[in-house]
């Protein structure tokens, strides 16, 4: 098996962590979607807002919208990262945008736990 | 890390139309991920936030997505969402070693690029 976290920067086998956690979390999203897309159709509609409000006060879309989101922001890490290497090519750029990303990504994770768990978001943004 | 590298030719085709099916799956799958980063989840994490909020942020919304212009724009974001699903599935099954004769995967590039076309049809067939 592949030495995973060892300090290489080079040469082979750099990233494969990230690699098959890109994957991984892939799973998680596409059971999810799949889940979400299945209640939708079943229930025909959102049930409008006591509905909505309804289906997310559930423990288990609480979790496995956490879930979802964990694994998205993972995803989107690794992915945006690919992105910045293939095109930012100034290690000064490149590294001051990854840290950017990897800060909102940290940020939305924050964010989606305060709002599914309902800390008194509305004084945050948006709300009236 | 020896000698000094040789320049190179280098000429790039950026014509999409050039690409074959599995070119094209790849660069939708890198520009759809890129959106859906930013602003995609921004956004959906917006609207989560501020229709779980209140019943006065649920129907401001619910009437901002009414509209037409907005459902075309909703429409696009899942275009994004379920070709990048799709095209993760496929590279998914190439990991596995699935179909990866040039053959099959031209088919199942051709595949993704339908599925994640029907999929936005059957939303927009749904919310029109």
């Amino acid at each position: 098996m592949v030495k995973r976290y060892t300090k290489t920067t080079v040469g082979a086998h750099y990233g494969t962590g990230d690699w098959l956690l890109q994957r991984l979390t892939a799973v998680v999203m596409a059971a999810y979607t799949i889940l979400v897309l299945v209640g939708i159709v079943m229930h025909r509609s959102l049930g409008g807002y006591a509905g909505w409000k309804a289906a997310f006060s559930t423990t288990w879309l609480r979790v496995a919208t956490m879930l979802f989101v964990a694994s998205l922001l993972y995803h989107a890490w690794v992915g945006m990262r690919d992105i910045l290497m293939d095109y930012i090519k100034p290690t000064a750029v490149r590294l001051t945008a990854e840290f950017a990303v990897a800060f909102v990504l940290l940020f939305y994770l924050v964010w989606t736990a305060s709002i599914l768990w309902g800390l008194p978001s509305n004084a945050v943004i948006g709300g009236r | 890390m020896s000698a000094a590298p040789k320049t190179r030719p280098k000429y790039y085709d950026l014509n999409l139309a050039h690409l074959p099916p599995p070119g094209l799956v790849s660069i939708f799958h890198r520009v759809s991920g890129a959106l859906l980063f930013f602003p995609a989840l921004p956004i959906a994490l917006y609207i989560l936030h501020v229709t779980l909020g209140s019943q006065e942020g649920y129907d401001r919304w619910a009437a901002f997505l009414a509209r037409p212009a907005v459902k075309l724009i909703v429409i696009l974001a899942a275009w994004g969402y379920a070709h990048h699903f799709f095209a993760g599935i496929r590279y998914l099954l190439l990991d596995l070693h699935i179909g990866i004769e040039k053959a099959p995967a031209r088919a199942s590039a051709v595949a993704v690029l339908v599925l994640g076309f029907l999929a936005a049809l059957a939303l927009a067939v749904c919310i029109w």
